[in-house]
């Protein structure tokens, strides 16, 4: 959307837009399902999905209720995600400041990142089987680069007269990361975790599909075999809340640093 | 005793394939606790000068030493103040002065007493827990000299460091430096645009020439100062006002003139 176009209406007319938007949605998957249009076994109503969807909260499918599955994909992803943060933050910040290790780590970085998550499967399932290191490794690959690239483009662009006023009060190589590099890096930083978590919550469900027996992505793929299309739906409505949620979290810890004047 | 010399030194940056010489063949000698400025014509190379004796950048020929050692890196013992103020933003006022003293590991106690009297000197109290962005750019450089200030070094280097400020704070802050070097002489090596700034704060005053910067002239206005007495001058327009520093602006703008005519 453009921005400046959306400046000159007022917020009560925005919110009305965004409403019209999700009764429009709402109004043609309506009449595509019950119209007949689309079979109903491809395309269930909306309050059908919606009545499956509460139903899932208290019967078990696939051998849990939503909310299980939800919980255990979260597990994965919470591992997934801070794993990626943990080792592509201080990796990203060192060789932002480390010339040498820049050098090592960038070509092969550079050619693993454009390897998609989601292909990373077949090797994890040939690494974990079904076990919780596959899906690890995949919200890995996509949590990953985002938190190492950010981390480091914040490490560079770190005004110099700051690393020299560090410099001259003889603060050393690690301690000017710890000190320096890394909050002035810290809005940089923070706007990698947000790219991070999409993406790892994407790669997330796309690893379940294939290697895992519980979570949402799991319980697509038993609903798809059942041929159950509005527990499919419910799942995916899960998902995207799901996401939401992750964004709205690390969007308000992003206020919050700006808020600091850190950025 | 803690000197500064430059022998030969050359410096020659590499641009567009190309190497630009920014000073060519500067000695001078700056003896302890004397207070050196260098005035000069934009990209005369006077803060290349300063750099080299941070050790921020290296002579390509001839050596800078402090205090006899070859220069090879920064270090506490040559404490920096930067036009810009360089204060690092995510700290409060007294964390900013504390950096310097926690990485030399001095101890809790006697970190806080040395911080306490730097922030007095500098008119600080009260502003301990503030940030940068809060405080005005006097207040600023006032941090920036304390941070300086507090780690006792032997050299101290300013870059311009009133260059960003108002003509008032400027004042302001110039004689609260000719006070500080009473109370706490050091010496100190200072590069700036103003050739009034130069002669009133300085024992002698460097003039340097166009690219490839040289040393044109060197100026003891010390000797003028102890025979005319400007110490004793309280205000600082008084002392500029003075026939004899008079005598010595004009001198130094002639010299920089010359140089800009050269240059057209």
């Amino acid at each position: 959307m453009n921005a400046l176009r959306l400046q000159t209406l007022s917020r009560t007319e925005t919110a009305l837009l965004g409403v019209a938007g999700v009764l429009l949605f709402f109004g043609i998957w309506s009449f595509l399902s019950l119209s007949g249009l689309v079979p109903h076994q491809f395309l269930p109503a909306p309050y059908e999905v919606a009545g499956r969807f509460i139903e899932l909260l208290g019967t078990p499918f696939a051998g849990a209720t939503l909310q299980e599955h939800l919980a255990s994909s979260a597990l994965r992803f919470a591992y997934g995600f801070l794993l990626g943060a943990a080792i592509g933050i201080p990796l990203g910040l060192l060789m932002g400041w480390f010339r040498v290790l820049d050098e090592i780590v960038s070509p092969i970085f550079d050619g693993l990142r454009f390897i998609a998550p989601i292909a990373w499967v077949p090797f994890a399932a040939l690494w974990f089987g079904t076990g919780i290191g596959g899906p690890i490794l995949i919200i890995f690959a996509g949590a990953f680069p985002p938190c190492l690239i950010n981390a480091y483009r914040g490490a560079r662009f770190v005004p110099r007269p700051l690393i020299e006023a560090a410099q001259m009060l003889g603060t050393g190589n690690l301690r000017i990361i710890v000190e320096v590099l890394l909050p002035a890096s810290t809005a940089s930083i923070v706007a990698g975790l947000r790219v991070s978590a999409g993406l790892g919550w994407q790669s997330l469900i796309g690893a379940e599909l294939i290697v895992a027996s519980t979570g949402v992505g799991f319980m697509m793929v038993q609903a798809q075999l059942d041929a159950s299309t509005p527990t499919v739906m419910s799942a995916m409505i899960a998902i995207g809340l799901v996401g939401l949620a992750i964004d709205v979290a690390l969007r308000a810890l992003e206020a919050a640093v700006r808020r600091r004047g850190l950025a | 005793m803690a000197a500064i010399t430059f022998d030969a030194v050359q410096k020659t940056f590499a641009r567009n394939g190309t190497g630009i010489v920014a000073v060519e063949r500067i000695d001078l000698v700056i003896a302890d606790e004397e207070f050196v400025a260098i005035v000069g014509p934009s990209g005369c190379g006077k803060t290349t000068c300063l750099r080299m004796v941070a050790g921020f950048e290296f002579p390509t020929s001839g050596s800078v030493s402090v205090d006899g050692r070859r220069v090879t890196g920064p270090g506490p013992d040559r404490a920096v103040v930067f036009q810009q103020f360089a204060l690092f933003p995510w700290k409060t006022v007294h964390d900013n002065i504390a950096l310097g003293l926690r990485n030399k590991g001095v101890a809790r106690e006697e970190r806080e007493s040395r911080i306490a009297k730097a922030i007095a000197i500098m008119n600080l109290q009260g502003y301990e827990t503030a940030f940068p962005h809060q405080l005005s750019g006097g207040m600023q450089q006032r941090v920036a000299i304390a941070r300086a200030y507090v780690l006792d070094p032997d050299v101290l280097l300013m870059d311009e460091p009133f260059g960003a400020l108002d003509a008032q704070t400027r004042v302001a802050m110039q004689e609260e430096l000719v006070r500080l070097a009473r109370i706490n002489p050091r010496t100190v090596l200072f590069i700036t645009h103003s050739v009034e700034e130069a002669v009133y704060l300085a024992d002698r005053v460097v003039v340097m020439s166009r690219r490839p910067g040289r040393i044109k002239e060197v100026i003891d206005v010390r000797a003028v100062r102890v025979a005319e007495k400007w110490d004793r001058i309280e205000r600082i327009e008084d002392v500029m006002d003075h026939e004899s520093f008079i005598h010595w602006r004009t001198h130094i703008w002639r010299s920089l003139r010359e140089e800009k005519s050269a240059h057209e």
